[in-house]
């Protein structure tokens, strides 16, 4: 039986595995010919302000570097055959290895997505609940709105309130930057990285409630409403033991596969997020390639978003694949 | 006196009828019915007429855009909201239709386990199944993965292990085979005779007829006639109401002669008699009220005519 | 009769009023604030919004009910006219948007089993990554401005309706009627226009309006992070993006209004929709 289970699981990781294979190709290929097929000249994004600096000789040897004469099909190749080997090319902007830039910034976002994914998850799943259980009430109608209003919030001005309020009236945060100016990279505590973090960590929390909270009270609306908690009821169990014992089980699935799936929202947050408080992660770093055309920096973010969130996505089915007893046990008879 | 008294009982939704109107939409109306210790009760009538919501108005389970009337007496007492709530699950056991009234995720055995008021859960769901004649490794399923005859099983164990003096099953026989059928209705029949009153909400006459002592016959959301099961005789000429007959007599094993017509839906029920309009008999003076229902012969009629 | 029996429905209670007519009316004030947005936003002179060093940095006031920012422009004129602005933008990007997942759902829902694979295959790829660095791309493909941000806002917006509408459609297709049009020799044209359109419409509609929302928010998204509409443009994201400058200055209200009035409209659009959505479905009927 748990080898049956495990096969089972095995399968389903290959097919996903094809498919993302599939994508991510596609990916690859379009993004490459859009950021090719783009007016910036890579070559004068790359030399920037050094323009006039740069004789002609130097322009020949820098597009000779980035093959830039060769024909596209070839050009996507020997990128393509780089990216396999793990070169995602050299950042324009920062001089540096893509896959460092990435890496160094991931670990900056990682932080600030978790932080919020775990905090607006736990929070708007207790909202759900409570607005499901007294629903049509003062109190699911507060926190109805309340979703609804976030729902139409925009990230980047809920940033810039809270900018104001906290940085600048209350003076209780930094205005920008993921550190304090002028201190050396080897110099900065916890705690500073902590402080810088609160805003952009609770601007995401305060916007990613809305999705979690509506969705769990609907799917608990339901279970509410379903014959098996009726029955329940009828066999006397009401309150908070009935929610304990039919309601959570029934809901806390879908809420998280909801979390996990909901990466792709969650990196959409994090770029505005940085750019309001000038936090130095992914999303910034996004940005900032698309601004000043940094073309390998860019192409690399998008595959990374794309990994980003299909691991979201691969998790969030195989916690269905493996918690519900429903696809788990279904071949055991 | 009866266990479980139910007067003029009414039950009525709120509903939208079209996109803008609200209309109240009344399912059952004045209804009157009677339990009594070691007596099954059958009650009988075609799907739709809103037998399932006569169990659910017992137990205090309606939803909340339902708005109910009348008087329900349990042991003498009148059947407040409160005193329904502490009651469910401990006097009153309700027996739903199928698996979905048992939680998707949970493993049967659980669920049984939790019907248990008193002593150890497991051990009493564990002599429960052994005695529904369920195999042990059916505790660790889910609901999904037990067939129609384990289901039935399961939500009957259910029943057994709260100690309830009161069982209401609602559609307990469909898309079992005889054999499982056979078995569930003795198992009703055996609460009976320990003692504990039965109602059985069924669409399925005949198997009513082989265990039940009463047979209360719904219609349109009330019940139109109740009579002892030995009047179900013959061409039905103990019978009181036109409906019990015509409904008898639609049997396959008498006459096998359908009603014509159709019932009136819950939103446009007639003034009067809600049969009156499918009835041979039917008088100007049937059109004009409901009649009433009175004791007649051991039994309880409402039709102006019976006699 | 015993009381405590006795299940009071709350709404009979309240006003003369039930809850869809209720709904009905919000969806109508909604639509008229939209429109008087639109229509002042276009009509506004140039002339409001022009620099007058004398009223430069002015709090809020009767004369300037949002404020003025440096250049002595007027905020509530400019505001109202970066509302007008992302409306029309998202009216052509919710549009193409529209266009794009009803081509594509009835594509899947019709065209065999091939397509529908191909175009579940092309709703994968565009789920697969993040909505932003999808329209941060497109922009930067067409050197921002007004096209890349049109362009990227009609290719992203598309997929959930897409889904939507070939549900509908495959639905429809079963449907026991229109098999019996279909043995009677009417045409795929016939069916198409006579049972599958008058069906699909309120859907296309429902969902266009629950996609105008999220496709505003994007726009001013992009454009505040520099790779949509262009600085000379009066848009909401401009004038978010030129404000946080003068937050630290204590300039709350160049934020403050415009972000607010931004919320105000698409949450109309939202209402709107989503009241629509109850309205037409049947089974939500007693909600």
């Amino acid at each position: 039986m748990r080898k049956n289970v495990g096969r089972k699981i095995g399968i389903f990781l290959l097919l996903k595995g094809l498919r993302m294979l599939t994508l991510l190709v596609a990916i690859c290929f379009i993004s490459f010919l859009l950021v090719k097929n783009s007016p910036i000249d890579p070559i004068q994004a790359y030399i920037g302000a050094d323009m006039l600096k740069v004789g002609p000789e130097q322009r020949e040897k820098i597009a000779e570097y980035w093959g830039v004469d060769q024909p596209v099909m070839v050009q996507f190749l020997n990128w393509g055959s780089a990216l396999l080997a793990g070169d995602l090319g050299t950042s324009m902007i920062f001089r540096r290895p893509v896959a460092d830039v990435i890496g160094e910034r991931f670990i900056n976002s990682l932080v600030l997505m978790l932080t919020a994914w775990v905090l607006s998850g736990v929070i708007g799943f207790v909202m759900g609940v409570v607005s499901a259980m007294k629903k049509d009430t003062w109190i699911d109608r507060i926190i109805k709105w309340y979703c609804y209003t976030l729902a139409s919030t925009p990230t980047f001005w809920m940033g810039l309130l809270m900018l104001i309020v906290f940085a600048v009236w209350l003076g209780w945060f930094p205005i920008g930057l993921g550190v304090p100016v002028g201190v050396l990279a080897e110099d900065v505590t916890i705690a500073n990285r902590i402080e810088h973090l609160i805003l952009p960590a609770v601007t995401l929390s305060i916007i990613g409630v809305a999705n979690v909270a509506l969705h769990t009270r609907q799917k608990l609306v339901e279970v509410l409403a379903s014959d098996y908690v009726l029955f329940a009821r009828a066999r006397g169990e009401r309150g908070f033991t009935l929610f304990w014992r039919h309601g959570l089980r029934n809901v806390a699935l879908p809420a998280i596969t909801l979390q996990f799936a909901a990466f792709s929202e969650l990196f959409g947050g994090a770029v505005l997020a940085e750019q309001v408080f000038s936090y130095p992660g992914l999303g910034q770093a996004t940005v900032e390639a698309g601004l000043r055309g940094d073309v390998p920096l860019l192409l690399g973010l998008v595959i990374f978003s794309t990994f980003f969130v299909f691991a979201g996505n691969l998790i969030a089915d195989l916690i269905y694949y493996v918690v519900d007893p429903r696809t788990r046990e279904s071949r055991m008879l | 006196m009866p266990i479980l008294e139910v007067e003029n009982l009414s039950i009525s939704f709120n509903q939208y009828t079209s996109s803008f109107k609200q209309n109240n939409i009344q399912v059952i109306s004045s209804l009157n019915v009677s339990l009594e210790e070691g007596e099954i009760l059958a009650v009988v009538g075609a799907s739709g007429s809103g037998k399932s919501l006569l169990a659910h108005a017992i137990l205090g389970i309606l939803p909340d855009n339902a708005t109910i009337s009348g008087t329900i007496y349990y042991n003498g007492e009148v059947l407040t909201a409160s005193k329904q709530a502490s009651l469910r699950g401990k006097e009153v056991a309700f027996i739903p239709q199928s698996t979905n009234y048992l939680d998707p995720l949970m493993r049967v055995g659980n669920q049984v386990r939790t019907s248990v008021k008193t002593g150890d859960a497991t051990a009493a769901q564990r002599a429960v199944f052994k005695r529904l004649h369920l195999q042990p490794t059916v505790e660790n399923m889910y609901p999904f993965q037990l067939s129609g005859g384990m289901a039935r099983r399961t939500l009957l164990s259910t029943a057994i292990v709260s100690d309830a003096k009161v069982i209401i099953a609602d559609e307990p026989t469909p898309g079992l085979d005889p054999v499982v059928m056979k078995e569930a209705l003795n198992n009703f029949r055996e609460f009976a005779d320990n003692g504990c009153a039965v109602m059985l909400i069924t669409h399925d006459i005949e198997s009513a007829l082989t265990i039940a002592d009463k047979i209360a016959v719904f219609y349109a959301g009330t019940t139109v006639e109740v009579a002892p099961v030995e009047d179900f005789t013959g061409d039905g000429e103990a019978l009181r109401h036109p409906y019990s007959k015509a409904l008898w007599r639609a049997l396959p094993q008498n006459d096998f002669i359908p009603i014509p017509g159709s019932q009136p839906h819950p939103s446009a029920l007639p003034t009067g008699c809600l049969f009156a309009p499918r009835c041979k008999e039917a008088i100007l003076e049937c059109g004009k009220k409901q009649p009433e229902m009175r004791n007649l012969r051991n039994g309880m009629v409402r039709c102006i005519h019976a006699t | 009769m015993i009381p405590s029996l006795k299940v009071r429905n709350k709404e009979e209670s309240r006003f003369f009023l039930n809850r869809r007519q209720r709904k009905f009316i919000t969806s109508i004030l909604s639509a008229i604030l939209l429109v008087t947005v639109v229509v002042v936003g276009v009509l506004l002179d140039e002339e409001r919004i022009a620099t007058n060093l004398i009223t430069r940095n002015l709090a809020p006031s009767l004369d300037h009910p949002f404020g003025t920012d440096w250049l002595g422009r007027d905020m509530f004129a400019r505001t109202i006219m970066g509302l007008s602005l992302s409306v029309g933008v998202g009216l052509i990007g919710a549009i193409g948007s529209t266009s794009i997942a009803l081509i594509l759902g009835m594509a899947a829902a019709t065209m065999g089993k091939v397509a529908d694979r191909l175009i579940s295959w092309l709703i994968d790829l565009f789920l697969s990554v993040p909505h932003l660095v999808t329209l941060i791309l497109i922009a930067f493909t067409f050197g921002g401005g007004f096209k890349g941000i049109v362009i990227g806002l009609m290719l992203t917006h598309w997929p959930s309706l897409a889904r939507v509408i070939r549900a509908e459609v495959m639905q429809i297709r079963s449907a026991e009627y229109v098999q019996i049009s279909r043995q009677m020799g009417k045409s795929k044209w016939w069916i198409a226009v006579h049972h599958i359109l008058p069906h699909l419409t309120p859907q296309i509609l429902i969902g266009f309006m629950l996609m105008f929302p999220h496709v505003i928010l994007h726009e001013s998204a992009v454009t505040f992070i520099g790779l949509g509409l262009s600085p000379h443009e009066p848009a909401i994201g401009i004038i978010l993006s030129e404000s946080m400058k003068y937050l630290s200055a204590g300039m709350w209200w160049l934020a403050f209004f415009p972000g607010l009035c931004l919320l105000l409209i698409v949450q109309a659009f939202d209402r709107i929709g989503e009241n629509f959505r109850l309205l037409m479905d049947p089974t939500k009927s007693n909600d």
